[in-house]
This record gives C-alpha cells, sequence and structure tokens, in this order.
C-alpha cells in the first residue's frame, strides 16, 4: 500500500482489520462526500495540493494540520464558500451524495452543507430572528412552522434551556460559548446533511467547549460532520476520522485511533506527538 | 541613559505647556458654540412669539407678523432634497461597498469628493439652469433639486463607510445559511449598518436645511403661502439673509427668531434621530 495515496486505507480491508478492535467504525453506506484531485488556488497562490479524500456519512471527521496548510480552504471548498474571495480559483472534484456540486444551485448547496465560522457571528438580530434566518431565507415564513423549527433547533444546539424566557432578546446579550451555539443553531434550522465547523471552539473557554463538543456526539446521529480543529486532544475526543494536513496536502487521512496511534507518515507521527507544529 | 533632575523639570515644562495649549484650544472651540447658542437664546428667543409659527410676513413697513411660510417652504424643500439625494446616495454607497471593484467605484469615489467640495452655490447654478431656466420661473422643485443634489455625495459616502464596517463574517453567516449575496446585503449587513446610515443621513438632512446660497436663485422667496412644488417658496436660511440684511429694526428680530427656530429644528432631527435608534437596543 502507498502511502502517498491515503483515501485507500480506509477501504482496505487489509488494514482495517489489522488495527485495535476499537479502531474499527463502522461504515455507514455510501461516503457523504467524495473529493478528488482538488486544487485550489489564491490568485496564484496555491492552496491545496490534489486533495482525495472520502468523508463518511453520519461520522465526525476531523482535521488537524499547523496553520495555514489549507483545512479551513478545504473546508471552504465544500460549500463553495471560497467564491466570496476575490480571484480564487478550485479545480477539481467534490461529490456530494454522488452529484458533482457545481452541479447544485448555491443556495442549495448552502442549505444542505452548514457551516459554522470560527468567530461567532450572530446577526445583530433577536435570538429568534437569528435561528429564523435561515428558514426564512429558504422560503419558510408561517408564524407557527418557524417557531417550531427555532424551538427544535435550539434544543439540538442544547441552547433552549438558557434561552426559552429572552427569544427576543438581541443575539449580542447571550455569553461568547452561547452564541457559538446558537451560530450552531442557527445552521441547524434548515437541516443540513453536512456540518462544516471551522475551529468552532478556538475562542471559547474549557466549558464552552466541552459543551460544543458534547454537542456533536448527538448532532451525528443526523448530520455528517466536518470539524477543523488546532487542538489534538479534540480531534482525538470528538472525531471518528482525522485528516493531517500539511502544507496544503492531505498528508494522511484514516480512522482517529490510527492517526495518533499509529500513523503510517513520519509527519504525522511528528505532529500528534507534539515534535512540530 | 542618565535621567536628570533637570531632565525631569523640562519634561514636566513640556507636559504643562502642551496641557494648556490643547486645552485652551478645546475651551474655545466649545466657547464659540456656545457663545452663538446663548447669543441666538438671548436675541431670537427673546423675540420669538406664537405668531412667528402661525403668520404670514407682514408688508414693509408694518410690524408683526411671522415666517409661518418659510417653516413650511423649509420643510418641503428639505423632504424634496431628501428624497431625491438620499436614495441616490444610499444606493451609490451599497454599490462601492458591496459591489464595486476596480476602475469605476474608484472614478465614482473621486468624484463624489469632488462634487461634495464644490461650493453649495454651483448646485444652486446648477438647478436653475436645468430647472428654472427651461420653466421660466423659480420654484420649490428647483430648489429641493439643488439641495437633494447636495446630499448625494455625504449620503453616499456614509453608506459606504459604515456598510464597510460591518464585519465580513456576517456577510458569510448569512451566505452560508443559502441567501444570496443581494438578501445577505438587505436582510443582515444594511440592519448591522443602519444605526451609522439613519445618523449619516439625519446630520446631511440638518446641513442642507441651513443651505442659503442654493436657494438663492432655484426657490428665490415668497411672502405668501406656496401651495403645490412649482411656485417659488420661502425658505428659513433665505429669509434669515434677507430680513437680517434689511434695514428695518423689526425684521432683524425676527432674523434673530428665524434662526433660533431653524437651529432648534436642527437640534430636535438629531435627538429625534438618536432616541429612535437608542430604542433598537442592539449593542455593537
Amino acid at each position: 500500500m502507498s502511502p502517498s495515496n491515503p483515501v485507500r486505507k480506509i477501504d482496505s480491508p487489509v488494514l482495517e482489520n489489522s488495527l485495535p478492535e476499537e479502531a474499527r467504525v463502522p461504515e455507514a453506506g455510501l461516503p457523504k462526500l467524495v473529493a478528488s484531485k482538488m486544487n485550489f488556488f489564491y490568485g496564484k497562490f496555491q492552496a491545496l495540493y490534489d486533495i482525495n479524500i472520502k468523508i463518511h456519512t453520519n461520522q465526525v471527521t476531523a482535521f488537524i494540520g499547523p496553520s495555514g496548510c489549507g483545512k479551513s480552504t478545504f473546508l471552504r471548498t465544500i460549500n463553495r464558500m471560497y467564491l466570496t474571495i476575490r480571484s480564487t480559483r478550485a479545480e477539481g472534484e467534490i461529490l456530494l451524495d454522488n452529484q458533482d456540486i457545481n452541479t447544485i444551485e448555491l443556495s442549495e448547496l448552502r442549505r444542505r452543507v452548514g457551516m459554522v465560522f470560527q468567530k461567532s457571528n450572530p446577526f445583530p438580530k433577536t435570538i429568534f430572528d437569528n435561528v429564523a434566518y435561515g428558514p426564512r431565507v429558504n422560503g419558510m415564513h408561517r408564524k407557527e412552522a418557524l417557531r417550531e423549527v427555532v424551538e427544535k433547533s435550539l434544543h439540538r444546539a442544547a441552547l433552549w434551556d438558557e434561552v426559552k424566557d429572552k427569544l427576543h432578546e438581541s443575539a449580542y446579550s447571550l455569553s461568547g460559548g452561547q452564541q457559538q451555539r446558537l451560530c450552531i443553531a442557527r445552521a441547524l434550522a434548515v437541516d443540513p446533511e453536512v456540518l462544516l465547523l471551522d475551529e468552532p471552539c478556538s475562542a471559547l473557554d474549557p466549558i464552552a467547549t466541552s459543551k460544543i463538543e458534547e454537542l456533536l456526539f448527538q448532532l451525528k446521529k443526523d448530520c455528517t460532520i466536518v470539524i477543523v480543529t488546532h487542538n489534538m486532544q479534540q480531534a482525538a475526543r470528538v472525531a471518528d476520522y482525522t485528516g493531517f494536513f500539511f502544507l496544503g496536502k492531505l498528508i494522511e487521512f484514516d480512522t482517529t485511533r490510527v492517526i495518533f496511534y499509529k500513523p503510517a507518515r513520519k509527519e504525522t507521527e511528528d505532529y500528534v506527538t507534539g515534535r512540530f507544529g | 541613559m542618565i535621567v536628570t533632575a533637570a531632565s525631569y523639570t523640562r519634561r514636566k515644562a513640556v507636559n504643562a505647556v502642551m496641557l494648556s495649549l490643547t486645552g485652551l484650544c478645546a475651551l474655545v472651540a466649545v466657547a464659540v458654540l456656545f457663545f452663538i447658542l446663548g447669543y441666538l437664546v438671548i436675541h431670537g428667543g427673546a423675540s420669538l412669539n406664537w405668531d412667528f409659527f402661525t403668520k404670514l410676513p407682514t408688508p414693509v413697513g408694518e410690524n408683526g407678523g411671522g415666517m409661518a411660510n418659510a417653516i413650511l417652504g423649509s420643510a418641503k424643500l428639505v423632504l424634496l432634497a431628501t428624497l431625491f439625494g438620499i436614495p441616490i446616495g444610499f444606493c451609490g454607497g451599497v454599490y462601492l461597498a458591496e459591489y464595486g471593484a476596480g476602475t469605476f467605484p474608484f472614478i465614482v469615489r473621486y468624484v463624489t469628493d469632488l462634487l461634495n467640495g464644490t461650493p453649495s452655490i454651483v448646485m444652486g447654478i446648477f438647478a436653475y439652469t436645468l430647472i428654472v431656466l427651461p420653466q421660466g420661473h423659480f420654484s420649490t422643485l428647483a430648489g429641493g433639486l439643488a439641495l437633494g443634489v447636495m446630499m448625494i455625495p455625504i449620503s453616499l459616502r456614509t453608506t459606504e463607510e459604515f456598510l464597510r464596517a460591518v464585519p465580513q463574517s456576517l456577510r458569510e453567516g448569512a451566505m452560508a445559511l443559502g441567501a444570496s449575496k443581494s438578501t445577505a446585503i438587505i436582510t443582515v449587513v444594511i440592519p448591522a449598518a443602519v444605526q451609522g446610515i439613519v445618523t449619516g443621513i439625519m446630520l446631511n438632512i440638518a446641513r442642507v436645511a441651513g443651505e442659503t446660497a442654493p436657494l438663492l436663485f432655484t426657490s428665490f422667496g415668497n411672502r405668501f403661502w406656496s401651495p403645490g412644488w412649482e411656485q417659488p417658496t420661502a425658505a428659513l436660511p433665505v429669509m434669515i439673509f434677507t430680513y437680517a440684511v434689511a434695514p428695518y429694526e423689526d425684521w432683524h428680530r425676527q432674523a434673530w427668531s428665524a434662526a433660533f427656530v431653524l437651529l432648534m429644528l436642527v437640534l430636535m432631527i438629531n435627538v429625534t434621530a438618536r432616541l429612535i435608534l437608542a430604542r433598537r437596543g442592539y449593542r455593537r
């Protein structure tokens, strides 16, 4: 098996069987997302080189790696969020449920693939209007239905009990951790199939962080989750699969246990053991 | 470096000089403002009475009367100017902040800055040539247009500045939920900047409300009511000018009153705007 083609390893029964029992993560049918030969450019600067990856349905996939190595960039190619930045260009193919994302209407793609950002970004609106924003722009206007969706989403983001009495207050009245969970609730309100999280806990204290991590365990029941993190313990705690990015390349991708205990590549081992990065 | 007692003394002296110099300048600036305010209150307030708001100007030589027509005229002029200038400036500002890139926005910015620096009397000539000459008579319409043109550059640049101050993360947050760019601008970006934009509009209105030069040969002046938009109309700033340079003692008093009323109206616009916005209660 060639280490330069790490994606294949997941499909390899040889490797799967050679791992300790806990390492085997149940395959959940077809992969949700398949990227092949992804290259990405900011102007002339190439930020991603030949990324090939399969992201599995209803699993948490974490991307780790030093700053500026392309993790967030790759995340932004999945919902084509890179389009908001001028003179960027993506090459290659990403399939969502076997359909090329470039053929999916942009607003449809972003409804199906939700995103939570590094810094919580609640809108300057009430808590209710924040969560109802997604359903509204996607055409839901009935008050009763909106109320139902808002309540359900806040429950799913484990925020309901804290905000149920002040739904019509400004979102800025919440604490940092609550704001980030509000942003998760907002993303969940349009019922996404995939949830992309770009270092969602980097500005949060350990208690708020653990709340969000617990949340991910709940959410993966009906959502495929991709999380970028600088915190390796976090990846180890929450992720079923982990990918290691370095200098724009996906160096290794495997189950989290393999990445942290038996990485195939020296760079991965050096990084997860803290020898660099 | 050796710090001697002498150098400390010198530093303290420099500090004292700078503090008193800058403090004095700040005091002068505030003093001028309070001097004007006080003068207006004393002179204007003293001769202000109910007639001023309800009566027409009296014929020359006859004491009494008021400036009801000028108050209404100013209101109509400012309304027209706002309806004309604000939408153009606002939409242009949205374009510059959200869509513009390349040479065209650069030219727009440059030209609006020039327009902003253009003497206000030139705006009057512009409206005169465009409306008064072809129509053959002065009108509220021409005055409103002249003031409206003056409002465009400021409303454009303030809109642009305040939209630019909205964090990119809010735009991305909206678009990540499936909103199109224009939906994101209308439902998230503009509401986030509305406080600044509205304040900008209010200050803009307050500024043109006091303009005299553009009205001299557009709305001209009128000693009677001016129904509709097609007739010359009185306006407070022009009345102040006319009455102040006239040789009658009673007119001088009325000019003071008009200045006082104009100032109070401008102040009220400002305070109202801030009160409305404060009630929204969103912290940024």
